[in-house]
């Protein structure tokens, strides 16, 4: 699949790192625009969307008081580096309330340091529960099923058009929703079957990659 | 307390602004992001009129915008409404999806300029997209206006 070879190809001439909804990560790219023709942006993933070589994910900040997101597509080659700052997940599939919770909650400082966990221990979930502003949001949060949102604060209308909207008990055993949201084994073999003979030297580049960056760190 | 659901776009989360308590409580359909002819903007600059708008909660509106399409993008020049007046103002950031690498900001942003393009403040409180470099000068080319002078106010680039 000519897909997969190009993101291959992309993964031996850069390190893409693990990362989840809810991970804090710093991007560098390479703009004609910004002083030293390279910008930084550091941000909490907030979504991923898509798959394959249009794989894309958001990083949200705020600075001086004005929030921001930026979309960056994971292969794309004005990318000159992603780092994983803090690895991490969340509760929920994407954190897209978190524009209408209280601005602490997506604050990170551009010059955060990168925090190293075990290469073997289990990715770390935070489960905070987000406390959100007074007033309007731009979506009934409390009606899609978040488990990370602080809903202490919600009228009763709101509680019960909340209650109203929850997905039904049978929807669990719906078998075609789950065929279709999920790669069948069989496919799944073919995928790796292909990409085996890369496997050693996108280990090797990535060990290299590492090995770079512990040595430009001390 | 409730605050018109508009309200967030000009000020954002932070900004609890006691003046829209005064407001009529109502709820408006989906808002369509862009910004068009009578869309309210948030003056990001240190001049005069442009933080008495603001801090009174009357903020300016756009009664035209300077280019072939309908709708107002980064990077371009509005005729805006402010306290009675009329001026000129170049958009600086957008509450709309923006393509891939450009930054999309929590409200609609702007920074007043005169007929010459010189900026009416001496700062730009908020991050600015750094793209907005290339639009700028492209603009000035054709314009004969120095649209790029705002660059120079601006404190961080995104």
């Amino acid at each position: 699949m000519l897909d997969r070879h190009d993101m291959i190809t992309r993964r031996k001439h850069i390190d893409i790192p693990e990362f989840y909804v809810g991970s804090v990560m710093a991007v560098t790219i390479n703009d004609p625009n910004a002083t030293g023709r390279s910008s930084r942006f550091v941000g909490i993933c907030i979504q991923r969307m898509n798959r394959g070589l249009k794989s894309n994910f958001t990083l949200r900040n705020v600075l001086d008081y004005q929030g921001m997101e930026i979309m960056y597509e994971m292969y794309c080659p004005v990318i000159s580096s992603i780092e994983t700052l803090r690895l991490e997940k969340r509760l929920d599939p994407h954190l897209l309330y978190l524009r209408d919770a209280r601005p602490e909650y997506s604050t990170f400082p551009m010059d955060m340091e990168p925090e190293l966990i075990a290469e073997d221990a289990p990715v770390p979930i935070n489960d905070v529960k987000v406390k959100m502003i007074d007033g309007d949001w731009d979506k009934s949060w409390e009606r899609q099923e978040l488990k990370g949102i602080d809903l202490s604060g919600l009228t009763e209308l709101q509680k019960r058009m909340a209650l109203k909207r929850k997905t039904p008990d049978y929807v669990q055993y719906d078998l075609m929703k789950e065929y279709r949201s999920t790669l069948p084994e069989e496919d799944q073999e073919d995928i790796y079957r292909e990409i085996a003979p890369h496997y050693p030297a996108l280990v090797a580049s990535q060990r290299k990659f590492r090995r770079r960056k512990l040595a430009g760190d001390a | 307390p409730k605050m018109l659901r508009f309200s967030r776009q000009l000020f954002g989360p932070v900004f609890t602004p006691k003046m829209c308590l005064a407001k009529a409580d109502f709820h408006c359909t989906a808002s369509d992001l862009r910004l068009q002819k009578l869309s309210r903007l948030r003056i990001v600059d240190n001049s005069a009129i442009g933080r008495a708008a603001m801090m009174e909660g009357t903020p300016p509106k756009i009664i035209h915008v300077y280019s072939k399409k309908k709708f107002g993008y980064t990077g371009d020049k509005v005729l805006v409404t402010i306290k009675g007046e009329m001026k000129k103002a170049i958009i600086v950031g957008c509450h709309e999806n923006q393509p891939a690498l450009q930054p999309r900001f929590d409200t609609n942003n702007a920074v007043l300029v005169d007929e010459a393009g010189s900026p009416l403040g001496t700062r730009i409180l908020v991050p600015i997209p750094t793209h907005l470099r290339k639009k700028l000068k492209d603009m000035s080319r054709t314009k004969g206006a120095d649209y790029t002078k705002l660059l120079s106010i601006a404190t961080t680039f995104v």
